[in-house]
């Protein structure tokens, strides 16, 4: 290490991964519905590739957790995105192509994907 | 990606109870249940409820398991990171009916704290420079040797900052390091040191620090180098102190590897070396003197001051000397600002003191708290109280060279200037409570033999005084005191005060002084009435079987040690007093409360 530079690029590819720990910091949430139900239609694909997308974008400040039946099966896969400040946003019946558009949509460029959201299905 | 931390408390408290077997069960269970990739184990030190160890907290939901044992490591791993539930059975108790993201700083333990030195105690791995790095370490020391901050900046920033020294005098630690600054060395070496002795029975603040934050020491013994302009650094550590040792050499590595240590640092012209020097746990190697004496190489005993280290410390050289919680605040400082740390604390003590609770108290554990809290928001809120309904009598602080705080002044605020004036003192961190069952002769008389053990005899007030004092609190406690005897003790304490070389005599007599001062009445009970009021002392308490509640069932009998107790069955029983050895067992062991003390 020679620079503030040289500092700076350290700190900054580790706080990608360590921003994970901030409970009260101002991050996205992608909360994937993981119970049987969930699990059953699919969840599981769906929460690898959020996963893959955020760590290909390199997108700093987006935790993924899972949570249990959200209560309308019947739409499962269900994925919620919270944006601090924003209304949560509710996906159904998601798949794993569809998680590429929701992340540089929505996650990156703040834009919701209408077609996928649970007022679409209904 | 990894989506999810899971951090292991890996200081001494949480490892001692299977913390590196709890490490080793997640990272298998992980890969049985094809999650490694997802989720990754991390190290980190004390959070501070040593007392509901070992505790695991699983990010980014912030979730707090506590009592983890080696068999929950499956079901946590399946229910919460596979499935997304918390299992809610380990939660921390404050927690169990809170929303899952709770976090744990909403506890009361932690309400009532402010963490500057323990800012990264458990937050960050110790073990990893980077995980350092990304909490802003080294920021503070690489703008000072990129912008070429001038030294005496750096200096008037710390004393701006009112920070004073942790070991336990207090002394302003901008001060110590102007003074190190301004003192010639004729050939040009100045020494960095640290404190990391910690010998005060039941404080393990220091130690905390070194294990679960390292590196922030490092850059602070660093940032002082280039201070006071010295090259060479040296952390005396205690050996019994194993994890310590182990992460400190571990980071010093690390810090070299990475060019943050060693010669030419970020390419400023300025080097710095640092090394460990183990002590073999001497009370009096804590002292700064006898410390820099065993550095270099002999036995450790202090000398007398003037000259004082910043002039004439290790090898006639001008060195520094602080305490590892005093470093550990240093960053803090320089990268928030000197205001902002002397926003926090009362007028003359500024910033936070850790404890290490310990004693009669439900939360043992380490606490970070402003100064001015008061002793009550310790003991009540974030200790949780005395456990068992028991009453609170009195908290030591300052360990043998401190003095009691006792209920009556619980509202006291904790700072240097007020704990001195009650006849106590701040001193480095242990905080022990004591409820009615504590003698608070036998406390006095508990310290004093610690000194006596620990006196290094090179001065007679202490290695004599001492001695003779234990020996008037010895009798007292035996029933055989007279009255006289308390004004010989009194009088004892201020000439061992007035005379001793070093500050383990001039100190030693203040827990037999503030036990005299705040508890008399009790010493008075020994002495005039041959009673200890909390039944303690054993030549002065008989127990004895109550025949209106004794139902005769032998229990007692069965379970006393030396067969002092007889008695028919199904009548009531009585114990022997010349051959009862008062060790309370007949009172376990009675199930009809028959037994008692007096
Ligand atoms: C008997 C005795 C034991 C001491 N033990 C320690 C100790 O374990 N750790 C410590 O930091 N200071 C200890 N001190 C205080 C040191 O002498 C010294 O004041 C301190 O390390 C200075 O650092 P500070 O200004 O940062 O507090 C002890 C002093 C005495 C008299
Ligand atoms: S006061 Fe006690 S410890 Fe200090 S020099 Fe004298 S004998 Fe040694």
């Amino acid at each position: 290490m020679k620079s503030l530079a040289d500092l700076k690029a350290i700190r900054d590819r580790m706080q990608q991964q360590m921003n994970l720990r901030d409970t009260e910091g101002d991050h996205i949430r992608v909360v994937v519905g993981m119970a049987t139900c969930g699990i059953a239609a699919g969840a599981r694909p769906v929460l690898t590739a959020f996963l893959e997308e955020i760590e290909k974008r390199e997108l700093k400040n987006v935790a993924v957790t899972q949570t249990g039946c959200i209560g309308v099966c019947r739409l499962e896969p269900i994925v919620e995105v919270y944006v601090p400040g924003q209304e949560k946003v509710t996906y159904v019946k998601m798949t794993p192509d569809k998680v590429p558009t929701v992340v540089s949509e929505h996650l990156v460029n703040g834009r919701v994907v209408s077609d996928y959201t649970i007022g679409a299905a209904e | 990606m990894i989506r999810s931390h899971i951090l292991v408390c890996t200081g001494t408290g949480c490892s001692s109870s299977d913390s590196p077997k709890i490490i080793a069960e997640f990272e298998e269970q992980l890969s049985l249940q094809g999650m490694e990739n997802e989720a990754k184990v991390i190290k980190t030190g004390c959070f501070g409820l040593c007392a509901l160890g070992p505790i695991v907290t699983v990010y980014p939901e912030g979730a707090c398991y506590v009592h983890v044992t080696p068999d929950d490591v499956e079901e946590i791993v399946s229910e919460h990171i596979v499935k997304g539930r918390i299992v809610k059975r380990l939660l921390h108790r404050g927690e169990v009916d809170a929303a899952p993201a709770a976090s744990l700083s909403d506890t009361n333990f932690y309400k009532h704290q402010r963490r500057i030195a323990l800012r990264n105690c458990g937050v960050i791995n110790p073990e990893n420079i980077e995980e350092y790095i990304a909490v802003d370490g080294y920021s503070a020391l690489g703008r000072i040797l990129t912008e070429q901050v001038p030294p005496q900046k750096v200096i008037n920033d710390i004393k701006a900052s009112g920070l004073r020294g942790r070991g336990g005098a207090g002394f302003s630690t901008g001060m110590k390091w102007q003074f190190t600054h301004d003192a010639v060395s004729e050939d040009g070496i100045k020494y960095v040191c640290c404190n990391a002795d910690e010998g005060d029975p039941g404080a393990f603040m220091d130690r905390s620090v070194l294990e679960g934050d390292p590196f922030s020491v490092i850059e602070a013994m660093t940032i002082a180098g280039y201070a006071v302009g010295s090259h060479q650094g040296y952390i005396y550590v205690r050996a019994e102190y194993p994890i310590a040792v182990q992460r400190l050499n571990h980071a010093i590595a690390q810090a070299k590897e990475y060019g943050l240590l060693g010669e030419n640092i970020f390419e400023s012209g300025f080097s710095f070396d640092l090394e460990l020097r183990l002590g073999a746990g001497a009370f009096v190697c804590g002292e700064e003197t006898a410390l820099l004496t065993s550095i270099e190489g002999h036995r450790g005993e202090p000398r007398t001051r003037p000259p004082f280290p910043p002039n004439k410390g290790l090898g006639q050289r001008p060195t520094l000397l602080n305490n590892v919680e005093t470093y550990a605040n240093i960053t803090w400082i320089l990268n928030n600002g000197p205001e902002a740390f002397a926003s926090v604390g009362t007028e003359k003590s500024k910033g936070t003191k850790v404890f290490a609770l310990g004693g009669k108290i439900t939360n043992t554990g380490l606490v970070e708290i402003p100064m001015g809290t008061t002793l009550r928001t310790v003991v009540e809120d974030i200790g949780g109280g005395v456990p068992g309904g028991k009453k609170f009598k009195a908290a030591q602080t300052g360990g043998p060279s401190g003095g009691c705080i006792p209920a009556s002044l619980i509202d006291t605020p904790i700072d240097y200037e007020s704990l001195g004036a009650i006849g106590s003192m701040m001193g480095s961190g242990g905080l022990i409570v004591m409820d009615e069952d504590n003698c608070m002769v036998d406390i006095a008389k508990f310290f004093l033999e610690f000194v006596v053990d620990e006196s290094c005899g090179k001065c007679s007030p202490c290695r004599i005084g001492t001695k003779r004092l234990l020996e008037l609190l010895t009798k007292i406690t035996e029933g055989n005191g007279e009255p006289e005897d308390l004004d010989t003790i009194e009088e004892l304490c201020n000439h061992i005060k007035a005379s001793a070389l070093c500050g383990l005599g001039q100190t030693a007599p203040n827990p037999v002084l503030s036990t005299l001062r705040h508890f008399r009445e009790e010493y008075e009970a020994h002495v005039y009435e041959k009673r200890c009021p909390a039944g303690v002392c054993k030549a002065l308490i008989q127990y004895i079987v109550d025949p209106s509640k004794c139902k005769g069932c032998t229990r007692c009998a069965r379970g006393c040690p030396t067969g002092a107790i007889s008695g028919a069955v199904r009548a009531p029983h009585i114990i022997n007093q010349s051959k009862c050895i008062k060790c309370g067992a007949c009172m376990d062991h009675c199930r009809f409360d028959a037994i008692y003390k007096q």
